[in-house]
C-alpha cells in the first residue's frame, strides 16, 4: 500500500517542506518559500536561560508546527491533525490513513532516524518527515531534507515519533483531507507577511522577535568575560549551527524567505516586494559574514583578526538592519 | 549569496556526505533558485566541535567511571547524548533519583528491573551496562 503517484521533492526545511510536498499531492501547487512566507516562517529568538545540551537556545525560525496550521488555515485547506497517548493506536492510524493512499506528515525526533548522517543526530524533537506507504514491512518515507526518499523500520519510526524530552512529539501525525478548488494566494500572502511583522517587531520583551538579535549582540559581547574559552567557543558554535546547519536554507531562514518575497512580487504584481527580496538577501550575507567571522574566531581562540566584540558590533548591525527592514515591510500598502 | 557563491566544502564527517543540502541562492538574473551544497566550512566547524566536546567530556566520564567515582549511568547517558532530565523521563524517575543512581553504591545495589530501564534507554544490554569500566 503506497501513494504510487506520490513525488518527493527535496527543500531546505522540514516544515515547509512538508507541507509543500503534502499539498502539491493534494493538488495545490505551492512551492517551498511560498509556504514558508505564508506560515510566516521567519522569526529570531534567543533564550539565554534556557540550555539546550548545555548552551543557550537560539532560532531563526517560529515555534515548530505553527507553519503547516497558518498555511492550512490561511488557504482554507481542511486537514486532519492527531497526537497519540498509545504507541499501537498511532501505529494503527498511520497505517489506516496510508491504506487510504494518502501520505501523511509526521513529528519525529532526528535521534532515531537511521538514514540521516550521524552527524546531525542530536535529540532534536521537531523534526518532519512523510511517511507515503509501507513495503516489505518497512516505511517508505519522503524527508525533505534528503535528496532521495528512504525507507525505515517501525520499530526505528516508533523511538522517533514517541521520543522523549521536550518538545515530545506525542506520535504527533497530520495529513490534507480537501484542498479548496481556488486559492487566493494573494489574501494569504499579504496574511502572512502582516503577521511576521508583528511576529517580529511587537513582543515587548527582550527574548523574542527582532530585539532578541540585540540581547545576543549584547551575550556575545560578554562572552571572554564571563566565560571559560572552551564555553565561549561552544556558545558561538551553537548560533552558527541554527543559523546553517539545521536545514534552514542559509543564513538562518533569510535568503528562504527573500525567496518567497521574490515571489509573491510575481504573483501580487508588485516590484516593491522584489527590492525588499534584494535588500534581504544583502542581510542574509551579512549573517553569513557573521557566521565565517564566527568560525574563524573558535578555530583560532587567541586569534585577534576577529574578536568578540566585532562579531557583536556585526549582529547589532544586522539587528538594526532587519529592524528598519520590517518596519518597512511593515508599512507596505496593499 | 549567489548561486556560484555556494560553498561545496565536503568532508564526511560522520557521514555528512550522505545529504547535500538544499540553500537558497541568486542566480545571474537575480531570480532565487535551490542550490544543492556539500557543505560549508564555517558550518561544519563547528558540527564537528559540538561532537568534539561531546567526546571530550565522554572520556572524561569513562575515566571517572573507571576510577569508581560515578556509575556507568552517568557514562551511557553522555554517550547517548542525553542530559539529566531527558534521561529521567525516558526511565521514568525523578532527576534526583538517577543523579543517585550515578553513584557507584547506590548503582551496584539497583534492582534488575531498574537496571533493565536503563539499559533500555541506553539501547544495550543489561550486562554491558553492568560491566563497563570493570
Amino acid at each position: 500500500m503506497n501513494s504510487t503517484n506520490y513525488q518527493h521533492c527535496q527543500h531546505a526545511h522540514c516544515e515547509s517542506g512538508v507541507t509543500s510536498n503534502l499539498l502539491k499531492y493534494a493538488g495545490m501547487d505551492i512551492s517551498e518559500p511560498l509556504a514558508f512566507g505564508i506560515g510566516a516562517g521567519i522569526f529570531f529568538g534567543h533564550l539565554p536561560f534556557v540550555k539546550v545540551s548545555g548552551t543557550p537556545g537560539t532560532t531563526f525560525r517560529t515555534w515548530p508546527g505553527t507553519i503547516f496550521k497558518q498555511v492550512t488555515k490561511t488557504l482554507g485547506v481542511k486537514v486532519h491533525t492527531q497526537s497519540f497517548k498509545s504507541v499501537d493506536k498511532a501505529m494503527q492510524a498511520l497505517d489506516d490513513v496510508l491504506a487510504t493512499g494518502k501520505p501523511v506528515g509526521m513529528l519525529s525526533s532526528v535521534y532515531y532516524l537511521p538514514y540521516l548522517p550521524d552527524a546531525f543526530r542530536f535529540h532534536f524533537n521537531s523534526h518532519n518527515l512523510i511517511a507515503y506507504g509501507k513495503q516489505n514491512g518497512e516505511y517508505l518515507i519522503s524527508d525533505p531534507v534528503m535528496e532521495e526518499v528512504s525507507t525505515i523500520k517501525p520499530e526505528d519510526l516508533i523511538k522517533a515519533r514517541f521520543a522523549k524530552g521536550f518538545p515530545e512529539p506525542k506520535g504527533f501525525m497530520y495529513y490534507v483531507n480537501e484542498v479548496p478548488p481556488t486559492v487566493d494566494f494573494e489574501y494569504a500572502i499579504k496574511k502572512g507577511i502582516k503577521k511576521t511583522c508583528f511576529m517580529i517587531l511587537s513582543p515587548p520583551i527582550p527574548w523574542f522577535g527582532n530585539n532578541a538579535i540585540f540581547l545576543l549582540a549584547k551575550k556575545v559581547k560578554d562572552y571572554p568575560k564571563k566565560l571559560t574559552p572552551r564555553k565561549a567557543a561552544l556558545y558561538l558554535g551553537n548560533i552558527i549551527r541554527m543559523q546553517e546547519e539545521i536545514g534552514t536554507g542559509g543564513a538562518g531562514f533569510r535568503f528562504l524567505y527573500a525567496a518567497f518575497l521574490q515571489e509573491a512580487a510575481d504573483i501580487l504584481q508588485k516590484q516593491e516586494l522584489r527590492e525588499f527580496a534584494e535588500e534581504l538577501t544583502q542581510i542574509g550575507d551579512n549573517w553569513r559574514n557573521f557566521a565565517y567571522s564566527a568560525a574563524r574566531l573558535m578555530k583560532d581562540r587567541k586569534s585577534d583578526l576577529v574578536s568578540f566584540d566585532e562579531l557583536s558590533d556585526m549582529l547589532y548591525n544586522i539587528g538594526t538592519e532587519e529592524k528598519q527592514f520590517f518596519e518597512r515591510l511593515k508599512q507596505v500598502k496593499w | 549569496m549567489k548561486v556560484n557563491e555556494v560553498p561545496q566544502d565536503g568532508n564526511n564527517f560522520k557521514g555528512s556526505d550522505k545529504v547535500k543540502k538544499l540553500v537558497y541562492a541568486v542566480d545571474k538574473d537575480g531570480k532565487y533558485t535551490g542550490v544543492n551544497t556539500k557543505g560549508w566550512e564555517a558550518e561544519s566547524f563547528a558540527t564537528q566541535q559540538a561532537w568534539a566536546a561531546v567526546e571530550e567530556d565522554l572520556k572524561e566520564t569513562e575515566q571517572q567511571v573507571k576510577e569508581g567515582v560515578l556509575s556507568p549511568i552517568a557514562y551511557f547517558m553522555q554517550k547517548c547524548l542525553m542530559d539529566l532530565p531527558l534521561l529521567a523521563k525516558h526511565v521514568g524517575k525523578w532527576q534526583w533519583q538517577v543523579k543517585r543512581h550515578m553513584k557507584p553504591l547506590v548503582f551496584n545495589g539497583l534492582p534488575a528491573k531498574t537496571l533493565q530501564k536503563y539499559a533500555d534507554a541506553f539501547e544495550v544490554s543489561v550486562e554491558e551496562l553492568k560491566s563497563f569500566g570493570k
